[in-house]
C-alpha cells in the first residue's frame, strides 16, 4: 500500500511539476523577452487562463501527501519552514499579478504586476529546484550536534544557509551550492518549457526568436546537467545503486535524456506539440530519476545517528491509505474527465478566439 | 515555548480569518450566480444575463483571494503544528485530501471555462460549469467542515501507544453529529453575506440614482434570499448547532453564555453584561430567567451547569472572548433578520425604493455579516480550547517542535504585510467593479 501511495503522489507531483511547469516558464520569459504589449498580454493570458486549475494538483498532491504519510509531511514542512513560507508568498504575489494585471487599464499597473509575475515565476523555479536539491542531498534529522541529537529522530530546522554555503557541511543549508546548480537547472528547464508552451498556444511574434532561445538554453542545460551529475556522485556515491540493482529503473533517465537530446533539434520540428513533449518528458524524467535513485527513502538522513525517513516509517495505517485508496481512484476518475472536457473547449491557440467577458 | 505557541496562534488565527473572509462569499454569490443565469435561461431575458455576468466579475477577484490565502492555510498544518500533523494527519489528512481531489478540481477547472468561455460554450453548457463551481465551493464547505467537525468532536478514532491517532471508521467521519449542523448553518450563513453584497450593491445604485433597473433587481433578489437565509441561520441551524455544545462541550456552553454560577431550576438568558473574570461574575447584566433551559432543552427549569462546575484546566482559555464573539454573532443574527423583515414589509407596501434612511442602512449592511461570520468561527475555535482534538489533544502538544518564536514572528508579520496589500487591492477591484456597474461594454 504505501509503495501505490508513494506512487500515486509522485505521479500527481509530476503532473503538477509539467503544468505549473510551464506557467512558471512563461512567467521567466515574459521577464526577459516580451517586449509589445500584444505580446505581453497573449503571453500572460496562455498562463492565466490555466494557472489556478494546475495549481490545484499542488494542493491535491499536499492533502495526499498529508493523509498518506503524515510524519514525512510534518517534518519537512516544519523543517524547512522558512523556504516554505517563502514559497507560499510567492505563489501569492504571481496569482495576484496575473489575475490583477488586466483589472485596471493603466500602463503603470500592468507594468507593475507583468514584473512581479515574471520575477516571482522564477524566484519560485528557482526554489522547487532547490528544494529538489535539499530533497537529494539530504538533512541533518535530529538536528545532531556533537553526536547527540537535539530533536525526536524524525524532525530537523533548516537555515537557509549556512556561512560556508556547502553541501559537504555537517550542518548544510537550504541553500548551498550544489542546490542552487539545481535551482538553476529547474528555472532552465521551466524557461524552456514556457518557451514550447507559448509557442504551441499563442501566435505571438516573438516565437520564432524563442526558438533559438530555446536552443540555447537547452545547451546549456546539458552542460549543468553533467555538472550536477558529477558533484551528486561525489556527495552521495551511492546515488546509482538502486539503478544497478533493479535495471528497470533505468527508463525514468532514459526519458529525461530522450528530451533533453531531442529538444536540441527544436528548429526541425514540424508540429509545435513535440517540443512541449520533449521538455515535459525532461521534467517527468529528472523528478523520476530522483525519487527512483531514493527509493524507498523520501528524505535522506546526512548524519550516522538517526535513520533516513522512508514511506514505511513515515506513513499512515493500513486501514487509512486503503479507504483513501477507494475514494482517490473515484476522484482521478472525475479528474481525468474535467481535464478531458477542458482540453476538448480550449485547444488551439489563445488568441484565436475571443476571449474575455 | 509559551511564545512559540502564541506566535503559531496568532498567525493561525490572521491567516484563517483573511482566508474565511473570501470563501463565505464565494460560496453564497456562486449560489446567486447560479440562480441569475437560471432565471436568464428560463426567461431568455438579457437582464438577467448581464446581472450574473456582473456578479461573475466580483467573483472572479474574491474567488482568487480566496486560493491565495487557502494555499497557506494548507501548508500551515504542516509548518507550524506539525506535532497535530503528525498525531492526527491519520484521520484529518483524509478530509482534507479529499477536498483538494473532489472540491478544488472541481471549482479550478470550470471556473475559467465560466468566466471566459461563454461565447465558446453556449449558454447550457456556461449554465453547467457555473453550476459545478457552486458545486465545488459547497463541497470544500462541507469536507472542510468535517475535518473541523472532527476536532470538535472527534469520532470514528482509535489512539495508538505513540500517541497517533488513527482512523478505524470512516464513514463516522461524515455521520459525525457535530457535522451537519455546522455545515447547514455555514452554508446558510455564507448565502446571508453574499445577500448583504448584492443589496448592498442595489440600494447604492438606487440612492446614487444610476443602473436603477439592476439596482431594483439586485434589492428584491438580494431581500429574498436574505430574509429567508437571515431566519434559517438562527432557527433552526444555529439553535441546533448550540444544542450540540451544550450537549458535547458543556464548560464552553457554559463559557459562551456568560453563565459563571450554576442556578438552581433553570438557566437565565444573558442578553447584555462584561465578564468579569477577577470576581467571575458579570458586570452591568440584562437577562431573562428561564429562557436559556427552554431553548436548549425546551424545559422549564432544566439545569445548566455554569462555569462554577468545571475545573480551570476544562474551561475555556480566552472566556471574555468567547462569550464576546457568541453574543456580537447572535446580536447580528437578530438585526439582520430585523432589517430584512422591515424590507419585505416595505416592499410589500411598495415604498421599498423610496424610503431612503432604510436603503442607506441596507447600503452600509454589508459588512456584518462578515463580522458575524468571523466571531461565530470564534465562537467554535476559542470554545475548543484549551484542545486541539477536543478533550484529547492539548493545543501546546500540537505546534511543530523545530520552529522557534523568532521565526514565526518573522512570518507572521510578513502575512501580516501581504495581507493588508491584498486586502487594499481587494477592495480597490471590487469598488471599480462596482462603480462601472452591470452594463459597461468591453
Ligand atoms: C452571518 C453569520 C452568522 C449569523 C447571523 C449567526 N451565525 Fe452562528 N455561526 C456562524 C455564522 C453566523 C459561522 C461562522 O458560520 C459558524 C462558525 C462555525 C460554523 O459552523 O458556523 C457559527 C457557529 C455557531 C455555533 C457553534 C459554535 C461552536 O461550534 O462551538 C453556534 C452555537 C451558533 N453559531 C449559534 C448561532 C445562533 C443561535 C444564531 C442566531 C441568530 C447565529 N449563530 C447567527
Ligand atoms: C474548518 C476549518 C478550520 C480548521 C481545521 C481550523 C483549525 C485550527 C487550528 C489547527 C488552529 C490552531 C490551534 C489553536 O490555537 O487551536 C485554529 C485556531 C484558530 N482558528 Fe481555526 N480552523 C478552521 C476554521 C477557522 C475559521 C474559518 C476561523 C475564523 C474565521 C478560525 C479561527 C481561528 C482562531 C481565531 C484560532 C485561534 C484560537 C486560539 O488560538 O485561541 N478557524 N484553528
Ligand atoms: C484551516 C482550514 C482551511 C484550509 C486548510 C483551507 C484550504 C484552502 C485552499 C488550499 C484553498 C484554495 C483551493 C484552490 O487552489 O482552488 C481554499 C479555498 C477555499 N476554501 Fe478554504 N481552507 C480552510 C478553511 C476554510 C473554511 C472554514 C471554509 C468554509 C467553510 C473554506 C472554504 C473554502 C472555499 C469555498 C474555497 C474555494 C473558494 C475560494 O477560494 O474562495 N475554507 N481553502
Amino acid at each position: 500500500m504505501e509503495i501505490l501511495w508513494y506512487i500515486i503522489i509522485a505521479i500527481i507531483l509530476a503532473i503538477f511539476f509539467i503544468l505549473d511547469g510551464y506557467d512558471f516558464g512563461v512567467g521567466i520569459i515574459h521577464l526577459f523577452f516580451a517586449k509589445k504589449e500584444k505580446d505581453k498580454l497573449v503571453i500572460a493570458k496562455s498562463a492565466g487562463l490555466f494557472w489556478d486549475s494546475n495549481e490545484v494538483w499542488l494542493v491535491a498532491g499536499g492533502g495526499l501527501l498529508f493523509m498518506a504519510f503524515p510524519t514525512f509531511y510534518a517534518s519537512v514542512f516544519s523543517g524547512f519552514y522558512l523556504p516554505l513560507i517563502l514559497v507560499l508568498w510567492l505563489i501569492v504575489f504571481r496569482a495576484i499579478g496575473l489575475e490583477f494585471r488586466n483589472q485596471i487599464n493603466f500602463q503603470m499597473w500592468k507594468d507593475f504586476w507583468d514584473k512581479a509575475f515574471g520575477v516571482s515565476s522564477l524566484l519560485l523555479a528557482l526554489f522547487f529546484g532547490i528544494a529538489l536539491g535539499n530533497v537529494v542531498r539530504g538533512v541533518n534529522l535530529g538536528g545532531v550536534i556533537n553526536g547527540e541529537s537535539t530533536y525526536e529522530s524524525h524532525y530537523f530546522f533548516l537555515p537557509l544557509w549556512d556561512s560556508s554555503f556547502s553541501p559537504l557541511s555537517d550542518t548544510p543549508g537550504v541553500i548551498d551550492w550544489f542546490t542552487i546548480i539545481i535551482g538553476l537547472i529547474a528555472v532552465i528547464v521551466m524557461g524552456i518549457h514556457g518557451a514550447n508552451w507559448i509557442i504551441l498556444k499563442t501566435n505571438s511574434s516573438i516565437n520564432q526568436q524563442l526558438k533559438k532561445v530555446i536552443f540555447k538554453l537547452n545547451i546549456a542545460l546539458i552542460i549543468l546537467t553533467i555538472f550536477s551529475l558529477a558533484i551528486w556522485l561525489k556527495i552521495k556515491p551511492q546515488a546509482l545503486d538502486n539503478f544497478l540493482d533493479n535495471p528497470y529503473l533505468v527508463i525514468f533517465p532514459i526519458i529525461f535524456f530522450t528530451g533533453l537530446i531531442g529538444s536540441l533539434f527544436i528548429k526541425k520540428f514540424k508540429s509545435e506539440r513535440t517540443g512541449f513533449f520533449l521538455s515535459s518528458a525532461v521534467i517527468l524524467g529528472g523528478i523520476t530519476s530522483s525519487l527512483a535513485s531514493l527509493f524507498p527513502v523520501i528524505l535522506p538522513s546526512t548524519n550516522k545517528i538517526n535513520e533516513s525517513l522512508t514511506i514505511y516509517n513515515t506513513s499512515s495505517t493500513e486501514y487509512g491509505l486503503e479507504t483513501a485508496f477507494i475514494w482517490v481512484i473515484f476522484g482521478l476518475i472525475l479528474v481525468i474527465i474535467y481535464v478531458i472536457f477542458q482540453l476538448r473547449i480550449n485547444s488551439g491557440k489563445i488568441d484565436d478566439f475571443e476571449y474575455g467577458h | 515555548m509559551e511564545d512559540m505557541i502564541l506566535y503559531d496562534r496568532l498567525q493561525f488565527a490572521f491567516t484563517i480569518t483573511f482566508h474565511y473572509i473570501f470563501p463565505q462569499l464565494t460560496m453564497g454569490l456562486s449560489l446567486l450566480i447560479v440562480y441569475f443565469k437560471w432565471k436568464y435561461l428560463k426567461t431568455q431575458t438579457e437582464k438577467y444575463n448581464k446581472a450574473a455576468k456582473f456578479l461573475m466579475k466580483i467573483f472572479a477577484v474574491n474567488f482568487t483571494m480566496g486560493v491565495v490565502t487557502g494555499i497557506p492555510m494548507e501548508f500551515q498544518f504542516g509548518t507550524n503544528w506539525a506535532k497535530f500533523s503528525e498525531l492526527t494527519g491519520n484521520i484529518i489528512g483524509q478530509t482534507l485530501a479529499m477536498e483538494g481531489l473532489f472540491s478544488f478540481f472541481l471549482e479550478s477547472s470550470f471556473l475559467a471555462l465560466f468566466i471566459f468561455g461563454e461565447k465558446l460554450m453556449g449558454q447550457k453548457l456556461h449554465f453547467l460549469t457555473g453550476f459545478l463551481v457552486f458545486l465545488g465551493s459547497w463541497a470544500s464547505g462541507l469536507l472542510i467542515l468535517a475535518t473541523n467537525a472532527w476536532m470538535q468532536h472527534p469520532v470514528g478514532y482509535e489512539i495508538l501507544e505513540n500517541g497517533k491517532f488513527v482512523l478505524n471508521h470512516f464513514g463516522e467521519l461524515f455521520s459525525n453529529p457535530w457535522l451537519i449542523p455546522a455545515f447547514l448553518h455555514n452554508q446558510m450563513a455564507s448565502l446571508v453575506t453574499s445577500s448583504f453584497l448584492i443589496i448592498s450593491i442595489g440600494a447604492f445604485y438606487i440612492l446614487s440614482k444610476k443602473n436603477i433597473e439592476y439596482g431594483k433587481l439586485f434589492l428584491k433578489t438580494g431581500i429574498v434570499f436574505g430574509l429567508t437565509s437571515s431566519f434559517l441561520v438562527a432557527f433552526p441551524t444555529g439553535d441546533w448547532n448550540a444544542k450540540n455544545v451544550a450537549k458535547y462541550q458543556p464548560a464552553s456552553f457554559a463559557a459562551m453564555e456568560g453563565i459563571f454560577e450554576t442556578e438552581h431550576g433553570g438557566a437565565e438568558i444573558v442578553l447584555v453584561g462584561q465578564p468579569n473574570m477577577l470576581e467571575k461574575k458579570l458586570d452591568n447584566k440584562l437577562s431573562i430567567p428561564n429562557v436559556l433551559s427552554i431553548l436548549t432543552y425546551q424545559s422549564w427549569n432544566k439545569q445548566i451547569p455554569g462555569m462554577d462546575q468545571f475545573t480551570e484546566d476544562e474551561l475555556p482559555t480566552n472566556i471574555p472572548g468567547l462569550y464576546y464573539s457568541y453574543h456580537i454573532m447572535v446580536g447580528l443574527g437578530t438585526i439582520f433578520i430585523g432589517l430584512m423583515v422591515l424590507a419585505a414589509f416595505l416592499w410589500w407596501r411598495k415604498k421599498l425604493f423610496e424610503y431612503r434612511p432604510l436603503l442607506w442602512a441596507l447600503m452600509f449592511a454589508v459588512p456584518f455579516p462578515f463580522i458575524a461570520n468571523l466571531t461565530g468561527w470564534y465562537v467554535a475555535e476559542l470554545g475548543r480550547q484549551p484542545y486541539l482534538v477536543y478533550g484529547l489533544l492539548k493545543t501546546v502538544d500540537g505546534i511543530s517542535p523545530t520552529v522557534s518564536s523568532g521565526n514565526s514572528l518573522f512570518t507572521l508579520l510578513g502575512f501580516v504585510g501581504l495581507y493588508i496589500l491584498l486586502g487594499l487591492l481587494f477592495l480597490l477591484l471590487v469598488g471599480k467593479i462596482i462603480n462601472e456597474g452591470p452594463t459597461k461594454k468591453h
